[in-house]
């Protein structure tokens, strides 16, 4: 768009942009709070104060020991659940966005409709299934859970990386003699798989988070946001500043790399 | 029947796909809700394998045309499956539970006895925390567009090479864990917190009192502090989708406004606003849903006069083990969400929803 040439066009220009600059400044203010204490040496059992600088925290993450066992049963939790959602869904997006065939309105709106329910009538109903089963509630069912609401993620964030897909690649592939599925894993999969890598990455980071379906469906087990939830009573220790600094610098240069390596797949194909 | 018959007898394999794959979801349904029980869920469990078998027969038998035909459904079922058993099935269970009753006080399993007491309960016992939920969920619903719309703004038209590392910046604080996150607004907001540290420092007190932000010079546990975490960990959900509407606009339309004398204000009114509703409107279910049904908010910025729907159901649920009056509450919950989905779609459209 040109730029205004009246003065009141470009105060109003630089209104709207310092307003953008400080909305964005707000999204990283609870962020800077979380890394700054994890280099703080609290006084007692609160990390809410600053006191001084320290690097200890950053030395031994892992010294409170029920801590990390609960970031452990996440990681497990967010890697085993990530890999099953991403295959059921990536197989849903691929059937929603390769294939025109009765029912897909009404299958597409069953799919939504995950998202569309708020997490606590997620959390709750799957909890009276277990209930209604006598089912224990913990790692498998907490598994169970962040499936059910990865799936549908995955395949709408999946389905909407491949909708400008050439599929006419599989039609060339096939009329040169490859078979459907030597066709699938040598045209299809390598293309899309940079879709299905970004949906399996966000996914594997709202299972990480999550904290309101997990509650339900948990019983005894203690993930990260639960060990940070049931020990807020008594203590707030720094090392849950460092894991959570650690969380975000592993996704940020995963995200980086993504980008990275999407531009130059883009440029590869173009060239 | 031989594979040649297949191979000529398949007339609508869409129709065999389509059957076997709702056949064997409201079955499973009906199993995990025990709607169907014993020997006849073992039958049913059976008939959910063999529909599942069967496609893969016709698929490896039938003909290209029956394989591309039938395949879309192969791969939908195993996830649609999932959807059904661990989705749709403990719905109805908990529309079930809802309608149970307890035995006593401290029984564990409650019975079904159309029971619609838990209903009335949570309507008569809980209809603040019902209001409250809606009344916070909907101021915060209106802050993200209000703060959300310029920054996608700014970001679609001005963000020029750095449009992703801008939109990258809007995504990154959402890495960290979200009670994380509010807990470092409850140190920020508390009593020795910055914020009021800064605002008794500009001695802006009286003001942020009188338009009901503060209560007796604190920030912390107050409604406003309760919407103004909602406000800003539902963000994100607003400014996406804001911004993928605004992708799409072509600048070209605003400077061909422009170039028939349309003022700028009248060309974004006109052209640009428009075009962008189907974001805000995806946005503004990605925000209010779960706004409404959360409780990490009131439990960590709120006192025991915020506490929204979420934290009674919870309580309810988890604590008090009253799970019937909990899944009566989930439920309303979920129907009076639904009826606003249902009336908001009614105005601006779904198409741009998924």
């Amino acid at each position: 768009m040109s730029a205004p040439t009246s003065t009141g066009g470009r105060i109003a220009r630089f209104a709207l942009n310092a307003f953008a600059g400080l909305a964005l400044f707000y999204l990283f203010i609870p962020i800077i709070w979380i890394v700054a204490f994890s280099f703080n040496q609290p006084k007692g059992n609160y990390n809410v104060a600053w006191q001084e600088f320290t690097l200890d925290n950053w030395k031994n993450p892992f010294s409170d020991e029920s801590l990390t066992n609960a970031f452990v049963e996440s990681l497990k939790i967010a890697a085993i659940s990530t890999v099953i959602a991403t295959v059921l869904g990536s197989m849903i997006a691929i059937a929603l966005a390769r294939y025109r065939f009765r029912g897909s309105g009404g299958l597409n709106f069953f799919l939504v409709l995950p998202l569309t329910t708020p997490e606590i009538v997620l959390g709750s109903s799957l909890a009276t299934l277990f209930l209604d089963w006598d089912i224990t509630r913990g790692f498998t069912t907490v598994v169970i859970a962040h499936v059910m609401f990865q799936v549908s993620f995955v395949a709408l964030t999946v389905r909407a990386r491949v909708r400008g897909f050439d599929w006419t690649l599989e039609q060339a592939a096939q009329d040169l003699g490859a078979s459907p599925v030597r066709t699938f894993w040598k045209v299809t999969f390598p293309l899309i798989l940079p879709g299905i890598l970004a949906a399996a990455l966000l996914s594997f980071a709202l299972s990480l988070d999550d904290f309101i379906i997990t509650l339900f469906n948990a019983g005894s087990l203690v993930t990260f946001p639960l060990y940070i939830n049931g020990s807020f009573r008594v203590k707030f220790p720094p090392e849950v500043n460092v894991l959570a600094t650690v969380i975000l610098l592993v996704s940020v240069s995963l995200m980086l790399a993504g980008t990275i390596w999407g531009a130059r797949g883009r440029r590869k194909s173009a060239a | 029947m031989t594979a040649a018959r297949v191979r000529r007898g398949v007339k609508r394999p869409e129709l065999i796909g389509l059957g076997a794959l709702l056949f064997a979801g409201g079955l499973l349904a009906a199993v995990g809700t025990r709607l169907v029980t014993g020997p006849l869920a073992v039958l049913a469990l059976a008939l959910v394998l063999a529909s599942i078998v069967s496609l893969v027969v016709v698929a490896t038998l039938g003909t290209p045309d029956t394989r591309r035909k039938i395949a879309p459904y192969g791969l939908l079922k195993p996830g649609m499956l999932w959807l059904a058993l661990f989705y749709l099935a403990p719905l109805f269970t908990l529309l079930r539970l809802s309608l149970s009753t307890l035995p006593s006080r401290f029984a564990v399993e409650a019975e079904f006895d159309w029971n619609f007491d838990n209903y009335v309960t949570a309507f008569t016992d809980f209809g603040p925390q019902f209001q409250r939920a809606f009344i916070y969920a909907g101021i915060a619903t209106v802050l993200t567009i209000a703060i959300g719309y310029p920054l996608a703004y700014v970001i679609a038209f001005r963000g020029g090479k750095y449009r992703t590392l801008l939109l990258g910046l809007v995504v990154i604080p959402f890495f960290t864990s979200y009670l994380i996150r509010t807990i470092a607004w409850r140190s920020i907001l508390s009593d020795n917190g910055i914020a009021t540290g800064f605002i008794g420092s500009i001695k802006a007190t009286w003001l942020l009192e009188a338009i009901g932000l503060m209560d007796n010079g604190r920030l912390i546990n107050t409604p406003g502090a309760v919407i103004f975490g909602l406000t800003y960990n539902f963000l994100p959900f607003m400014i996406l989708p804001i911004y993928v509407s605004l992708e799409k606009v072509d600048v070209n339309l605003v400077d061909a406004a422009k170039d028939l004398y349309s003022t700028s204000t009248s060309a974004f009114r006109k052209i640009v606003l428009p075009l962008s509703l189907p974001g805000v409107f995806a946005g503004t279910l990605l925000t209010f849903i779960p706004a409404a049904g959360d409780f990490v908010n009131a439990l960590y910025l709120g006192s025991p006069n915020t506490t929204m729907i979420g934290n009674s159901i919870q309580d309810q649920f988890l604590v008090q083990n009253n799970v019937p009056l909990a899944s009566a509450m989930s439920f309303v919950l979920m129907f009076i969400i639904t009826v606003f989905v249902i009336i908001y779609s009614r105005f601006f459209g779904t198409e741009d929803l998924a």
